[in-house]
This record gives structure tokens, sequence and C-alpha cells, in this order.
């Protein structure tokens, strides 16, 4: 916004707030990296001659299954959005595009979903998932986030955008609903399926609390419970091993931040989400 | 198409969404309503009817009262903050200042880690003794403060974290919303010759409403859902004082295996998000001004 | 048919018949068992080793060892896997679940399997203190395995330093508190740089406040789980020493002392005497890089510890095949040698008397004497504090101490708050 001519001052001091505020912010990551990089004994020293070592990471890898852990997270997140996309769109456009009795009752109760999440029905999905006899499976980590509110919310709104000429010319050459659906709505909703994909894997990547309810085992547990576990033994703390772990688990989606942030942002923006 | 095949086209579309939705959501919220009647079972006992006893006994216990009060707090706390500080946030980013880019990532990237990753991270700032925190206040003259182990303290401790993992989440929704902003306006604003304040005050906040209403209900969620981080960094204490809501719950269901009187908390938990999403949704909706 | 086919057939069917009863009889029983890992070092490593050196010498069993995570995932883990009627057929929990197990009728005792005389002298020869927490009722349900207790680590050389015999632990309460003072150290402005003493005060700050009650006559609860004696007035006095090191003398912490820092406390020289686990032995060797010393925790009118850590139990859901080569199992890795050997790599303290009296033991103390301490505290150690509804019993006690070293109650009033706490869960059991 450059319509406002500021004062150097004024510009001076914003940019200081703004990079204070930045580096407070990358702190604790800063210091993640330091204890990871660093031996066990410069964890609290923050001396600049400290030697460095990859020791930790490799301590950090044999102490646990990471390996699995990983596996384990990235079909986790695949699955459920693979579930998600396919749900949503499906969803998205009845209440997009049909007209049918009972619609808004219906659209009420999928958004009663955004203000009640699974993680706060811990105690009941977890009777049920034991009920479905799926429980301590990567299935029952994701089942219960498939049907997102949110997506469903957020695609609706992007579809409602979409010209009505385009569906018309659709049907006109023939096409039947879904493949009206999968011709003319998918393609245009792009930005939203991006944003809501980001979304839904950082969400699903980081999520802790029902994972470590519903998994028991080394082969359904994800990076965020076996990080947990790996640092809650009885001897105590070592920040750098754990810093390690830290590091080597939340890696690989720091990367891929790091190299699509602005479409990151874009899509945000081109999604519409406001 | 007749009406009656778009009906029943519309519904075998929503079917799949339907049914989860139905079975994770909608039918656990009515299950726990019922299963907080009962009594839990044990191996030799079987659940039986016993009416509004966990409610009795919920009101009768001290922990759930601090539990919902630091809840309640904890909210206050964060959601303001977090909102306001990603607001600047976003305004900063859209500037123009210098190394936007950086900014923009050192922002974000507190999003992308998992909260029980940096929770132990946060852990070593808030050590007595030699701890991040500890060791800048001490070169500043301060004395020693257990930041985690003093019941004053410890909720606005784990507070900052909070803070600190949300606002650059929020950050980007608002960013999105500035950049479709038209120029035009500042452009006919300072023509006009209002003050950048003014502008702000009376253009650019009102225009943001919508994505404050969608960040506020973000964060009014997040902070009855998120307690990644007190599983590691206080456990509940000191004596309950960093007890929240679900962390209460997760202990009674999960560490005693009370499942009734879970349910019985689980249930307070749903009226008040539900409470929320009603004056959200009917009273701040009024107020949203939409271009 | 005529009678030499049904002859022929009944004569097929029996040799049939016989070949899969001497199948099943050759088929190993299976025996899948929980194992939880509380302490570093290669856990899994030795007890897939143990495992497979008891299936050579026991053909017949097959031996399934399951990582199940910490003490308190075992637990949920195994009543999980009760609940939903596929329970291991033995795991490795906690001794205070002992009560839990019971109440949700899931596991039986081990007398029924305790039939010839080596039988009941092996049960004779652990440690009295572990075998508290295994017994109750007249009947044993537990099998010490992986036990551990608290002591005190002390730094050499900040007792040298303060004029202190590094030779000398402090043996009473009073001389640990004149000790701290010696020890504690302040700079210009009056900060505390080196604290005296520290004893963790998060997560389960009763397993060592049971040490100091312990120390002044009284153990927490009676043996059949359904009562605590949270308040009686030696728990009490125990309480006010340690609010006093706080407060009075300011020889301790202020506020919550967190279990899981304390270690790097004591290495980064913030404190020079610590109480926690034996478990840490290890990590203490490995990252103290100054001369330390364990001591038994001293004494007010007596020693006195809490046990802590793993049992072996058998669960109920499981047929008289498996139950007798579970138990085999359990008495051969708890045979003097092997004990030694799990004491000598993990740090745990040898459950039997006579694996300390081992070649290999002997010779570890001879080159190790820290590791002896733990062994000649057990005379005065007691059991853990475990009742039925156990975790939150505990809790009751845990938030009262928390609430006292915060100074938000008195220590009598917090302690009178968790007795009736306590008293008003365990109603039911009695």
């Amino acid at each position: 916004m450059n319509a406002y001519a500021i004062s150097p001052l004024a510009r001076g001091l914003e940019t200081f707030g703004a990079w204070a505020l930045g580096l407070l912010w990358l702190l604790p990551l800063a210091y993640a990296f330091w204890t990871a990089f660093h031996p066990s004994a410069y964890s609290t020293n923050f001396t600049l001659t400290a030697p460095l070592t990859l020791a930790n990471f490799v301590k950090a890898w044999q102490a646990a299954p990471f390996a699995r852990y990983f596996v384990n997270t990235v079909i986790l997140v695949t699955m459920v959005l693979a579930a998600q996309l396919v749900l949503v769109t499906l969803a998205a456009y009845a209440f997009a595009r049909f007209d049918f009795p009972g619609r808004n009752v219906a659209f009420a109760l999928v958004l009663v979903q955004l203000m009640v999440m699974p993680d706060v029905l811990i105690v009941e999905n977890y009777r049920t998932m034991t009920q479905l006899g799926i429980k301590d499976t990567i299935l029952s980590i994701g089942l219960p986030y498939m049907a997102s509110a949110f997506g469903i919310f957020l695609l609706r709104q992007t579809f409602k955008t979409v010209p009505r000429e385009l569906d018309e010319a659709a049907r006109v050459e023939g096409c039947s609903p879904l493949q009206t659906l999968w011709k003319v709505y998918v393609p245009l909703a792009k930005p939203t399926y991006i944003a809501y994909a980001l979304v839904s894997i950082s969400y699903h990547w980081n999520n802790f609390l029902w994972p470590l309810i519903i998994t028991n085992s080394v082969e359904s547990r994800p990076v965020t419970v076996g990080l947990q576990v790996f640092s809650a033994t009885d001897q105590g703390i070592d920040w750098s091993i754990i810093s390690a772990a830290t590091l080597m688990t939340t890696g690989p989606l720091l990367i891929a931040f790091l190299l699509f942030q602005r479409q990151f942002v874009q899509s945000f923006i081109r999604a519409g989400i406001r | 198409m007749t009406r009656t095949r778009e009906w029943v086209y519309a519904w075998l579309l929503l079917l799949p969404a339907a049914t989860l939705l139905a079975l994770f959501t909608h039918y656990p919220a009515i299950a726990n309503l019922w299963h907080s009647f009962l009594s839990t079972p044990k191996a030799a006992r079987p659940a039986k009817f016993i009416g509004l006893e966990n409610y009795r006994a919920l009101a009768d216990d001290p922990i759930f009262w601090q539990a919902l009060t630091n809840n309640l707090w904890y909210a206050l706390g964060t959601i303001p903050l977090s909102i306001g500080i990603a607001l600047a946030m976003a305004l900063w980013v859209n500037r123009r200042l210098p190394g936007r880019g950086f900014l923009r990532l050192a922002y974000f990237t507190p999003t992308v880690l998992p909260m029980i990753a940096v929770a132990n991270i946060w852990l070593f700032f808030y050590t007595p003794g030699y701890g991040l925190l500890e060791q800048i206040t001490h070169a500043l003259g301060f004395g020693s403060h257990n930041w985690l182990g003093s019941p004053s303290t410890a909720l606005p401790a784990l507070m900052v974290v909070t803070i600190w993992k949300e606002s650059g989440f929020f950050m980007i929704f608002y960013l999105a919303a500035l950049q479709s902003m038209s120029p035009h306006l500042a452009e006919a604003a300072a023509i006009e010759g209002a003050s950048r304040a003014y502008f702000f005050r009376r253009v650019t906040f009102p225009l943001l409403m919508p994505t404050t209403l969608f960040v506020l209900v973000n964060a009014v969620i997040n902070a009855f859902r998120l307690v990644d981080h007190i599983v590691v960094m206080t456990r509940g204490g000191p004596d309950n004082a960093t007890s929240l809501l679900l962390y209460y719950i997760y202990e009674i269901g999960f560490r005693f295996w009370d499942s009734s009187y879970a349910a019985a908390l689980t249930m307070v938990l749903l009226v008040l998000l539900g409470a929320v999403a009603l004056f959200q949704f009917f009273f701040l909706e009024r107020r949203t001004h939409y271009q | 048919m005529s009678w030499f086919a049904k002859a022929g057939a009944c004569l097929v069917a029996g040799m049939l018949a016989m070949v899969a009863v001497a199948a099943s009889a050759q088929a190993p029983v299976e025996v899948p068992f929980f194992y939880p890992v509380a302490v570093g070092g290669p856990i899994t490593k030795i007890i897939d080793a143990f495992a497979a050196d008891f299936e050579k010498e026991n053909p017949g069993i097959k031996l399934r060892p399951i990582y199940s995570g910490s003490y308190q995932e075992s637990i949920a883990k195994a009543l999980t896997a009760v609940k939903s009627g596929d329970p291991p057929v033995t795991s490795i929990l906690l001794s205070t679940d002992m009560f839990t197990l019971i109440d949700e009728d899931a596991i039986v005792p081990f007398d029924d399997l305790i039939k010839t005389a080596d039988d009941k002298a092996w049960l004779k020869s652990f440690y009295p203190a572990f075998m508290e927490n295994s017994q109750t009722g007249g009947k044993t349900w537990g099998i010490p395995f992986q036990r551990s207790t608290v002591v005190l680590y002390y730094n050499k050389d900040a007792f040298k330093e303060a004029g202190l015999d590094p030779n000398h632990p402090p043996a009473t309460w009073t001389e640990m508190r004149e000790y701290a003072q010696k020890l504690t150290k302040r700079d210009a402005s009056g900060n505390v740089t080196q604290w005296g003493v520290q004893i963790p005060s998060s997560g389960f700050p009763y397993w060592l406040f049971q040490g100091l009650a312990i120390e002044a006559g009284v153990n927490l609860m009676n043996q059949a789980g359904t009562e605590v004696y949270y308040d009686k007035p030696q728990v009490v006095e125990a309480l006010q020493y340690w609010l006093d090191l706080v407060n009075k003398y300011k020889v301790h912490p202020p506020g919550i002392v967190e279990w899981g820092t304390t270690p790097k406390d004591f290495f980064e020289r913030k404190v020079a005497m610590m109480w926690t686990t034996t478990g840490n032995l290890t990590n203490v060797k490995n990252n103290a890089k100054f001369d330390f010393g364990v001591a038994m925790l001293p004494a007010d009118k007596q020693r006195g510890s809490p046990t802590g850590g793993g049992n072996f139990y058998i669960f109920k859901k499981s047929t008289p095949a498996q139950r007798e080569a579970a138990f085999k199992f359990i008495k051969w890795v708890t045979a003097p040698e092997r004990a030694a050997r799990w004491g000598i790599d993990t740090g745990y303290v040898a459950v039997r008397a006579d694996a300390w009296n081992t070649e290999a033991m002997k010779k570890y103390v001879a080159g190790f004497p820290a590791a002896a301490v733990a062994r000649d505290q057990l005379p005065y150690a007691k059991a853990e504090l475990s009742t039925h509804d156990n975790q939150r019993v505990t809790k009751a006690l845990n938030d009262g101490l928390q609430a006292a070293l915060t100074g938000t109650k008195s220590a009598s009033q917090a302690l009178k708050d968790a007795q009736r706490e306590a008293d008003r869960l365990l109603r039911s059991y009695k």
C-alpha cells in the first residue's frame, strides 16, 4: 500500500519491530538447530567455538524406529487427504449446485463439525473404534477426520463462484452431473484444493492427542506420538537428542515449506479464503 | 433434471461424507450424553443408569472448576493477542518492508512444526537456572524464576507458547485478505486527506471483519482443542494450575479409565463450544461488513 | 457301508487324530509379552537376546516380546488388550499396577504355579522390599524384575570446595540440611548459582516424598491397598522438613522442580545433591564431568526409600500350557546370573541376593562401588504407594504436595485435603 508516504522514522521503527518479532519467532527453531548439531554438553552453553557433530542424529535414529514412524505418518496423511478430497468435493458439489429438501438442515449439521471436532470427542470415538474393531491402526487415526466440514465449507464457497454458464454449457454437451463436476468445477477450484491440502497435511502431520490415544504399537504410531514416547523416559531430558529427533521428524514439512512458501501463500490468496 | 432425480443425486453425493460425519461427530455427541448418565463399567460391575450423579460429582469437583476457569483465562489470554499479533504481522509483510520474505518465513514457521516437538524446546527456555529465559534475565540483572513451577506463571507461560504457535497461521488469512483489497481504496483515502490510522480504523479493519470472524472461530476452537504442550511441559501441574478441560478429560478418561465421568466432562465442553458457536454466528455475524 | 469299510474308516480317522494330537503337542506354545522401556540402554536388544536364548533351551515355547512404550503406555495397552479380549500371556508392568489389574480381573496369582520345593525357594529368594508390592491378600500376584529405589547423588568436587568430606555423604536429615547450607552458593546480587539439594516434584512427587515419609517412620498405605495415611503426624513432619529446606533454609529451589531436568541441573552444577532413581546411574556416569558419589537417602528416625519399577504378571486369559510356559520363562530370566546381567546392563537393581553374589556382579561392584548403594539400601526400602484406583489416589497426594511446595497450602492443610480425597475414593473398596 504505497498510497501513503511514510516518514523514514516510522518506517525504520516498523522495520525494527517487524524484524525483532521475526527473530524472536525463529528462536525456538534456531535453538533446536544449535542443540541438535552440538554435543550434549553445549546444549545449554552457547559458546560459538563449540564442535559440531552428527552424533545426536545417529543416536536419535537408533533409539526409536523413526523410519517406521515416518512411513506411518506419510501413509496417514496421504490416506486422509485422498479421502477428504473425494468426500468434500462430492458433498460441496451437492450443497453448491443442487436444490433438495433438507439442504439447509444438512449444511447446518455439517457446520457443527467446525466447532465440535473429533479432537474433543476422544472418549466416544475411542469406544466406536473399539466396537468397529480397528483400534490401533492407521485407518483408525484418520477415519474421524475424513469428512471435513472445513473442506466442505471452503469448496462450496468456491463452487458457488463458478459461473452457471459453464455448467450449462457442459450440460448442453451431454455431460452428466459428475462429468460436469470433474470437467468444470474441479479444475476451477484448484487454488482452493491446494490451499486446503496444505492445511490438511500440516494438521494431520502434527496431530498428537487423538493418535496417542488410539494407537499403541510401533506399526501404527505417527511421528508425533513416536517423538513423545521417545522423549518421556525416566532418565530425563537430553535436549540434544530430542532436538535431533525433532528436526528429523519435522524436517520434511519444514523443507517443503521453505521451498514452496510463495506458492503456499499464493494459494491461500487465490483461494479467496478470507 | 427432475426434482426427484436431483434430490436422489444430491443425497448420493452427500452420502459418504454424511455417513462419516454422523459416525464421528453427531453420533458420538449423542452417545456421549447417554454415557454420561451411566456408571463406568468395571470387570465385575457392568454399567448401570445413575442419572445425574456424574454431574453432581462434577459440580463438587474442585479440579473440574479449576480446569474450566483455567481454560477460560487461557482463551482470554491467547485469542485477542494472537489475532492482534497476526494482524500486525500481516500488515508488516504486506507493507513491503525490507526482508519481507524472511519475515513471512519467520512468522509462519511455528505453524509448520508439531506442538509436541516444540514443547520440549520451550521447556528448555523456561528451565530455571540455565534455561534461555533465565540466561537472558540474569544478563539483565533480574533474579531467577521458576516459570513452569509456580502456579501464578505456569499458565501464562503456556499461553505464550500458544500465541507463538498460532499467530503465524492467522497471519496468512489476513495476508490473503489484505492482498485482495483494492489499492484504489488507499489511494482514494490518501487523496481525501485521511490519516493512516484513520484509514486503518475506518476502512481496512471493517473490511477484514470476515477474516477476523473466521480467525476468531479458529482461535476459540484451538483454545479448547490444543493441549499437546501440557502433556509435555507441565502435565496439568503444579497442582492443576495448568489443567485445561480437554486435558482433564484425557486424564480422567485415559489415565484413570473413568469413562462415564469423562463423558460428563465432555458434555460440558460440547455445551461450551456450542454456546460459543451460537454467539459467534448470530451476534458477530451481524456486525461484519461484507464487500 | 460294509463292516470292513467302517473299520477301515475308523482306523484312518484314528491315525489322523493321533497325528493331529502329536502335531499339536509339538506346536510351540506361544507366549506373547509386553515390556516397557523406561531407562536408556539397548533394552530391546537385551530382551530379544533373552528370548532367543530361552527358546534355544526350551524348543517347545515361542516367546514374542512386544515393546510397549513407557510404563504408562504399557498398562494402557495391557488393559485395552484385556478389555478387547486379546491380552498377552505375561507382561512387565509397574509393581503399583497390581490392584488395578486385580480389580479388572486381568491377572492370576502365581501361587497355583508354585508347586515344587524349588519353586518355593525361588520365591523366597527375592528381596522382601520388592515383594511388598507384589503380594496382597496372602497371594503373590507379581514377580520382581526391573526394580529401582531412590538414591542421593552428590557432587564430590562441590563437597571438597565447601570443605566437606567427599567420602562422607549426609547420613541424617540434619546433616543433609547442614551440608546443603554449606553447598548453596550465591553470587554478588544474592541470586543462587548452586543449590544445596533438590528433590524433584513434577509429575510424580509422591515417589520421592515417600522416601521422606518412610524415613520419618511411616509408610503411606496398608498392604491391602484400602487405606492411606497421608495426614499422619510423621508424614506431615516429613513434608514440613521438605518445605523448610525450601522456605526456611533456602537450600532447595523454590516451586516445582522438574524431574526430567534434574539430572541436567546436576551436570550443570546448578545443584550439588539430587534425589533421583537408581535407574539414572548410567546416565550420571556418562554425563557428569566431575567426581560424583551415590549414597543411601539420609535417615530421620530410620533410613528409608520407596521401591519402584516393574514386575512380571501373568494374565488370566491364557491356557494352562501358556501359563506354565510363561512361568518357566519368568523363573529363567530371574535366575541369579541373568538377574545380575540385567542389573549391570540396565542400571536396575538386581532383584535377588544371590544375583549380587555372582562373579560378574562382584566384579562390576568392585569396579563401580556406587552400583551397590541401592542394594545396601534394600533392607530399609518399603513398598511404593499402591492402592485400589491407584492413579487417582496417588494424584490426590501429588496435588497436595505440589500445593504445599508452591506455597498455596500449608503442609498439614495440603495433606489433610489429600487424605480426605483419598478416603472418598477408597470408600467403595473397604
